[in-house]
């Protein structure tokens, strides 16, 4: 083969590669966020195991529900503070209504605040895992279940779980099913 | 490499072909450069004209000529023509001219694609352009088309500005491909790594900066692309995808962007310095060394874009102080210049004051650069007039007056007579005025609060955005001067040596002036 050939094959398959890696940030970035609670993002709702003589502290936690643009719902959480302590286990309960006169669909995406507290925070249960559909009127209450993980460092005080709806009726399947 | 040989046993007795199909079949590196450079030139004065647009708004506050729609499609194809149609360009026609000559070879390893390469420009651009009339107007998000503005708020024709991206990627991937392939594999016999001339230094490097990130951004707006029409999610938060991931990709392509666009213009005025001082080049060694780890920095300091956007302190930590770096090789550039220029038995003709005007004014951008580099001092400089200051700085009296320094530099060699002396000083005392009024108040009205993409300010600004206009309006004005300069030296002007400047150094001035269509297609031995 050529020199000038080989060159072209060695820079033409670097291109590929580099096309492929801008699509391998995108795991990437989850990954490295999800390891270093980097934008607030929670870790899964896998918990660990904790010793019996764990040190349990106090801990605030404040819990803030916003709609996105042009989202109708009334989206509110039972409590706003909560004084909790690390290691045990508690339930909070949304409750969503749609007033409008047309079936929607909604997505909760949570954050956790400050970041560096974000993976300390387990969710065991959560209906930000699932899509909700309520028809017109309808108004549904559901739980969020959490654990805060002992190790969560002395410096964090307070976290807040915050949830963001999002109205994704138009991208959806499940609405023109039950249309 | 077959196409080399072919071509050549075709073009070897004759001359370019005659009329419109010389230019649209040619292989020939002279040729396709001239196409370059005059797209280039083309695509210079219609983004210039939306730079006109966008300060004849500001030059008063209160809305005085056009919609604020209007507004943010003239900014936004102002940066993106200016960025992929005049300055990458314009460094690609410089390349294909001067490379092969540099380094002695008879023409680029890949011809056709060369062509191609160039004839697919003017497609993107025709379709980037004809969004304006189309319902829903151009792009209006910005050059940096930040998700989800560019997807969810996006006006329809998004979709042909992604498709323009494309193609522009397309087309600097195949020139940079070429140009490696080139500098690898063709350079006459004896020519060593370290005694190729540094314009063929820098452009090697920016080759492969090109190639590892223009696919990162045809992957950016394929994602783009994707969320609007397939129902994906990779910027949209209610899927589960993140816009602050937008920003990264599109800054991991970004950075090293911003170098592609003045590595080259590096080389320009090292060559011009050695030789209108009279001396070689001092530091040879560490100029390659610097750009080489100016190029690598590149690639881990992309964040500093976006300080702002919530990042944990010791992300912030890393990209301020990888940045920081980057003054490091820098610095050592300057000071190669510098020195370069000490002692020596400098002239002060065209390309030799846009030089010195560069390495002058390239610091004063670098500086604002710095400042912009600390973390907690770009909360307040973000999205305002100061940033706006510091990317012209580097990009007008640096890359665009590198560009300039080159065509006054090597016109001789491509039309064989002189351009008029008087008037590219002319051109370049307006030029250089005209520059500073306009971008230096940039500085205070940013300090001072003025935000960015704003077809509207407060009361207090007003004074100074009118300097800035009335400069902008001059140095508008000036480059049709350039224009003129450049027709006179086609048509008119004192014969040109081969040598053309005293002393020159270099491959490109042992052959005659103007350049014959083909040249060393016998490799020339460089001792």
């Amino acid at each position: 083969m050529k020199a000038a050939t080989k060159t072209n094959l060695k820079l033409v398959s670097l291109v590929l590669g580099m096309f492929c890696f801008g699509f391998a940030l995108v795991p990437i970035y989850d990954v490295f966020c999800e390891i270093t609670g980097l934008n607030g993002k929670v870790s899964g709702p896998t918990i660990t195991e904790y010793d019996d003589n764990f040190n349990s502290r106090e801990i605030k936690i404040l819990f803030v529900t916003k709609n996105n643009e042009n989202m109708a719902w009334n989206f509110t959480s039972e409590k706003r503070i909560l004084d909790a302590e690390t290691g045990t286990a508690y339930t909070v309960d949304y409750t969503f209504e749609n007033p409008t006169d047309y079936p929607m669909v909604a997505q909760a995406i949570p954050s956790v605040s400050p970041g560096k507290g974000a993976q300390y925070f387990h969710k065991t249960e959560c209906f930000c895992f699932e899509e909700q559909l309520l028809q017109p009127g309808e108004k549904l209450t559901m739980p969020v279940r959490f654990i805060i993980d002992p190790d969560l460092p002395d410096d964090v005080p307070v976290l807040t779980l915050g949830y963001t709806l999002f109205d994704i009726s138009e991208s959806h399947i499940k609405l023109q099913a039950s249309n | 490499m077959s196409a080399v040989i072919d071509s050549h046993s075709d073009d070897h007795h004759h001359g370019p072909a005659k009329g419109i199909t010389r230019w649209l079949y040619t292989t020939n590196h002279k040729d396709i450069g001239t196409l370059y450079l005059w797209f280039s030139f083309l695509m210079l004065f219609l983004g210039g004209a939306m730079a006109m647009v966008i300060r004849a708004e500001l030059f008063e506050p209160g809305s005085q000529i056009v919609s604020p729609e209007f507004y943010n499609q003239m900014l936004t194809n102002h940066g993106l023509i200016m960025v992929f149609g005049a300055v990458m360009p314009a460094f690609v026609g410089l390349a294909n001219w001067i490379i092969p000559m540099q380094i002695g070879a008879p023409d680029m390893a890949l011809p056709r694609m060369n062509n191609l390469s160039f004839w697919i420009l003017p497609v993107a651009f025709g379709i980037l352009i004809s969004t304006f009339f189309m319902e829903g107007g151009g792009p209006n998000f910005g050059w940096t088309f930040y998700a989800p503005l560019s997807t969810t708020y996006a006006p329809p024709t998004v979709t042909f500005f992604i498709f323009a991206v494309h193609i522009m990627g397309a087309s600097s991937i195949m020139g940079s491909i070429n140009i490696i392939t080139t500098i690898l594999n063709m350079r006459a016999p004896g020519m060593t790594f370290m005694k190729m001339p540094l314009f063929t230094w820098t452009w090697l490097i920016t080759a492969y900066l090109l190639i590892a990130v223009m696919p990162v951004l045809a992957g950016a707006v394929t994602m783009m692309l994707m969320d609007i029409h397939f129902g994906t999610s990779f910027f949209n938060a209610a899927g589960g995808g993140d816009p602050v991931l937008f920003q990264h990709v599109f800054w991991f392509f970004g950075h090293p962007e911003v170098y592609i666009m003045i590595l080259p213009a590096f080389g320009i005025v090292s060559h011009i310095i050695e030789t209108f001082s009279r001396k070689p080049i001092f530091g040879y060694t560490s100029m390659v060394y610097a750009i080489a780890s100016i190029a690598i920095l590149s690639f881990i300091v992309w964040a500093h874009h976006m300080f702002t956007v919530g990042m944990p302190i010791a992300g912030e930590l890393f990209f301020m102080y990888t940045t920081m770096l980057i003054a490091i090789p820098t610095g050592v550039k300057v000071f190669n210049w510098l020195s370069t220029m000490f002692k020596g038995s400098i002239s002060f003709e065209t390309p030799m004051l846009f030089s010195i005007a560069f390495v002058a004014l390239f610091t004063i951008g670098g500086l604002s650069g710095l400042m912009l580099a600390i973390a907690p001092a770009d909360f307040q400089y973000h999205d305002t007039y100061f940033v706006v200051a510091h990317f012209h700085y580097v990009l007008v009296p640096g890359a665009i007056f590198g560009i300039i320094a080159g065509v006054y530099y090597w016109l001789p060699k491509w039309t064989g007579n002189m351009y008029d002396e008087v008037l590219g000083k002319t051109h370049f005392w307006m030029s250089f005025i005209s520059v500073n009024i306009t971008f230096f108040p940039m500085h205070f009205v940013g300090l001072a609060g003025m935000p960015r993409r704003i077809p509207d300010y407060a009361l207090q600004f007003a004074d100074f955005n009118m300097v800035i206009s009335i400069g902008a309006f001059i140095f508008g004005l000036t480059q049709l001067l350039f224009l003129f300069i450049i027709l006179k030296s086609i048509f008119a002007g004192k014969q040109a040596t081969s040598e053309v400047w005293e002393g020159a150094k270099g491959l490109e001035w042992t052959v005659a002036s103007p350049a014959p269509y083909h040249t060393f297609e016998t490799p020339p031995e460089v001792k």
